[in-house]
């Protein structure tokens, strides 16, 4: 087993996060003004912001689930218990003792078991839940022909709110596990620039030099 | 529309009487003014039912004829009377008279196909001058038709039918009570120039904005008092208060909306399409309305914008109204929202009544805040409308309906609608709050006798000023069941609004209805983002969740940060 810098996010992948981390951003901001939590936006405008950021997001997401599972590399999200325990253990335990992030990049598997399971929650739950309560919001009116009373917007308000709600929750623990393990600057640079250290076993390593297939230093 | 109209018609009526009353009876300075040259014209609160001033140019007035009546011999004169040239005027349109008769403005009564309530103005009361019934001698100087005084008046012959009064295009034709009343009250309708008959039967024509005006613009008893969106600031719009009769831009007349058909006039207060589902129909097909969507269609916003889409969205439980008028009486004339009948009948040392001036309008005119024949008025403009949601039926206070005396006020039209019924929507209303006599011992509304027929009436409110008296008459009249003794109750009456379309960028914004504190605050019972989020029990649960996580993350942070420490002693 080498460890060896190669591109782990490409760049689709990029910049697929960055523009979902810009997108989610503002779709908190404005969709709490809709809401109400706020009133740092005017309540026409948070509508149009809302409404234009989640149907970019919409299709992002529609091209990255494209991208995934052409790419194959949604196998990265698979969920497994291989680790788990032990990365359990770091975050609860052995951060306070300095030990070492128990988990190493490989090149199937560049999240953490921890990590993979958060992403792959998110993607099945709460992005499900917001995108469609979100679509059925915002087209009501080509499908609910009923009164006002008895409106279904009411809880689908909810589920969407309380969606955002846990994405909030994410988002800040995402940014607040940054700081752990190596340094705030390493978990975010490989984010930018790509590259990132994986261990990769002989064949791999092999494979890898011999075809290309991935950018390597 | 007879509703309107009547209304309209009593309320100039009166109005008129009003003023020329006070102007003849003012205690303060009666002997100054000989009553002739008081100029009703000069007061807003005392119109005769004439408007000189003509704008011939009103869309659908316009002459696109292919007759030209001055050419007609028929039309020669010499006449004498306003029936004669009625009866000219039917020589031709053979069939108009029978057709008009059918029409509310001239039976002044209709039944609601929903309600099964007889309605108009030869019904109901109002929280205005409150009825016309009884009153027709003042009251029906706003009736289209020549005489009716009392109930002795022919609905049966068509030469009594007044073409002028929505036809004369001339601006010289003008129409007085019915009967002189009071003698107080005479002395106003002495000294009118006479009409030229001749002149106005050669110059009919479609009716204009002033046409329908001079009724429908003074209801209640003075200009813009009932209604809240139809005043005579409107014969000489401009965009800013009506988009539609802007003199410089589309220049409807009132029938480009109220289209008719027999002359059967669209659009009536006592039958409303709240929700029009049509929109504009198929070519070709005849539609009696006077909706907004009846021209603008279902989904009047720009379909491909995220604004427009979200307004079209709106249009099944927003009336077009509700954003489109922003506020009533913008045109410089007030209305009036409160009056307290309780003060009225106070004499001066010369037992004559007066009027007090108090309230100076956008356009510099003087309102009376006080008449010795009505009592204590409040006016406003640029008023924020009442909303409520609304199905277009009104259940109405007649003088047959007992009341709660203890659910005060009490509703006279009270409006059907809900957040639950289909056929709802939110709409603006001008809610007219009055303080007004009552049957104490029926708990019924009652019918005043404001208007001598004679000089020497001693029963008529206005001249004698004994309530009990001219109530006591009224009902009796009628044949109604008095107690004998009179209250005051509090009353509310609601008017839809519909007319001073504002141009779209004044239009309400989103934020005016979404928000904590928005002009929906109070209609309850559905879902409204903006306003209804924010504090609920999920947002609560929501904050508290992140309040957690970064509690907890601090935790973290701090255990992180004190074993570092300790590993850096060891």
């Amino acid at each position: 087993m080498t460890t060896r810098i190669l591109m782990v996010y490409k760049r689709f992948e990029r910049l697929w996060h960055w523009s979902q981390v810009a997108l989610i951003l503002t779709l908190l901001f404005s969709g709490f003004a809709v809401r109400g939590i706020h009133h740092l936006m005017d309540f026409r405008t948070a509508v149009v912001v809302h409404t234009t950021a989640a149907l970019a997001l919409l299709v992002i997401w529609a091209f990255a689930t494209f991208w995934l599972f052409t790419t194959g590399d949604y196998r990265h999200y698979l969920p497994t218990r291989e680790g788990m325990i032990a990365v359990f253990r770091y975050y609860t335990l052995g951060i306070f003792m300095g030990e070492e992030h128990p988990y190493h990049k490989v090149f199937w598997r560049k999240h953490n078991p921890l990590q993979a399971m958060a992403y792959l929650s998110l993607k099945v739950i709460l992005f499900p839940a917001i995108w469609i309560t979100g679509l059925a919001y915002l087209t009501y009116g080509f499908w609910y022909g009923g009164t006002v009373a008895s409106s279904p917007l009411g809880w689908l308000s909810d589920i969407h709110v309380a969606a955002a709600y846990a994405i909030l929750t994410f988002v800040i623990a995402h940014v607040y596990l940054l700081t752990t393990g190596h340094s705030f600057i390493a978990h975010v640079k490989p984010m930018i620039t790509g590259y990132d250290e994986v261990d990769l076993t002989p064949a791999e390593e092999a494979y890898l030099a011999e075809t290309r297939i991935v950018p390597m230093k | 529309m007879s509703g309107y109209h009547s209304r309209r018609i009593g309320t100039r009526v009166v109005a008129a009487l009003f003023g020329l009353l006070l102007t003849l009876s003012t205690g303060p300075a009666p002997a100054d003014e000989s009553p002739s040259s008081t100029g009703a014209a000069a007061n807003a609160d005392m119109n005769f039912r004439l408007q000189t001033e003509v704008s011939p140019t009103h869309h659908r007035t316009q002459s696109d004829t292919t007759a030209d009546h001055s050419k007609f011999k028929a039309l020669q004169g010499p006449f004498t009377s306003g029936p004669e040239v009625t009866q000219a005027c039917l020589t031709c349109h053979t069939e108009a008279g029978h057709q008009f008769m059918k029409t509310t403005h001239w039976t002044w009564e209709y039944t609601n196909p929903k309600t099964g309530q007889k309605l108009g103005k030869h019904n109901l009361i109002n929280n205005f001058c409150t009825n016309a019934r009884g009153n027709e001698g003042m009251c029906a100087q706003c009736h289209a038709g020549y005489g009716w005084k009392d109930e002795t008046f022919d609905f049966k012959n068509q030469n009594n039918i007044d073409c002028l009064a929505c036809h004369d295009r001339s601006g010289t034709y003008y129409k007085l009570p019915p009967s002189n009343g009071n003698k107080a009250c005479a002395v106003m309708f002495e000294g009118q120039k006479p009409i030229n008959w001749a002149k106005v039967a050669q110059s009919v024509g479609r009716p204009g904005r002033e046409n329908c005006g001079s009724c429908h613009f003074y209801g209640g008893g003075g200009d813009g008092v009932k209604h809240g969106d139809l005043d005579s600031s409107l014969i000489h719009a401009n965009e800013s208060l009506d988009v539609h009769m802007n003199e410089k831009g589309l220049n409807f007349a009132c029938t480009m909306c109220h289209v008719s058909h027999q002359h059967q006039v669209s659009g009536s207060r006592y039958n409303i399409d709240a929700k029009d589902s049509i929109g504009t129909g198929k070519p070709g097909i005849r539609r009696e309305a006077s909706t907004c969507e009846s021209c603008h269609g279902m989904a009047p916003h720009p379909k491909l914008s995220i604004v427009g889409n979200k307004l079209n969205d709106h249009v099944s439980k927003i009336a077009c109204q509700t954003c489109h008028i922003p506020a009533m009486a913008r045109g410089g004339v007030a209305t009036k929202i409160d009056w307290d009948w309780r003060t009225s009948g106070a004499v001066d040392k010369n037992g004559l009544g007066y009027k007090v001036d108090g309230y100076k309008q956008g356009n510099g005119e003087e309102r009376d805040i006080y008449k010795s024949i009505k009592g204590t008025f409040k006016y406003g403009e640029n008023l924020t409308p009442h909303y409520a949601w609304f199905n277009g039926t009104m259940n109405y206070l007649t003088i047959d309906t007992k009341f709660d005396h203890a659910k005060q006020p009490i509703a006279i039209n009270a409006l059907s609608g809900s957040a639950g019924d289909q056929d709802s929507r939110i709409w603006p209303f001008k809610r007219m709050h009055t303080i007004q006599p009552y049957d104490k011992g029926n708990n019924t509304l009652v019918y005043m006798h404001l208007w001598g027929n004679s000089a020497d009436d001693k029963e008529a409110y206005w001249g004698n000023y004994n309530m009990g008296n001219a109530i006591a008459a009224g009902m009796k009249q009628f044949n109604k069941p008095y107690s004998g003794e009179f209250g005051f109750i509090q009353t509310y009456s609601y008017w839809p609004i519909t007319h001073m379309v504002a141009p779209k960028e004044d239009a309400l914004a989103c934020h005016d209805c979404h928000a904590k504190n928005g002009r929906l605050k109070e209609l309850t019972g559905f879902y409204m983002p903006g306003r209804d989020g924010g504090s609920t029990w999920l947002d609560r649960l929501g904050l508290a969740l992140i309040a957690l996580t970064l509690l907890g993350i601090a935790a973290h942070t701090a255990i992180r940060l004190w074993s570092r420490n300790e590993g850096d002693h060891k």
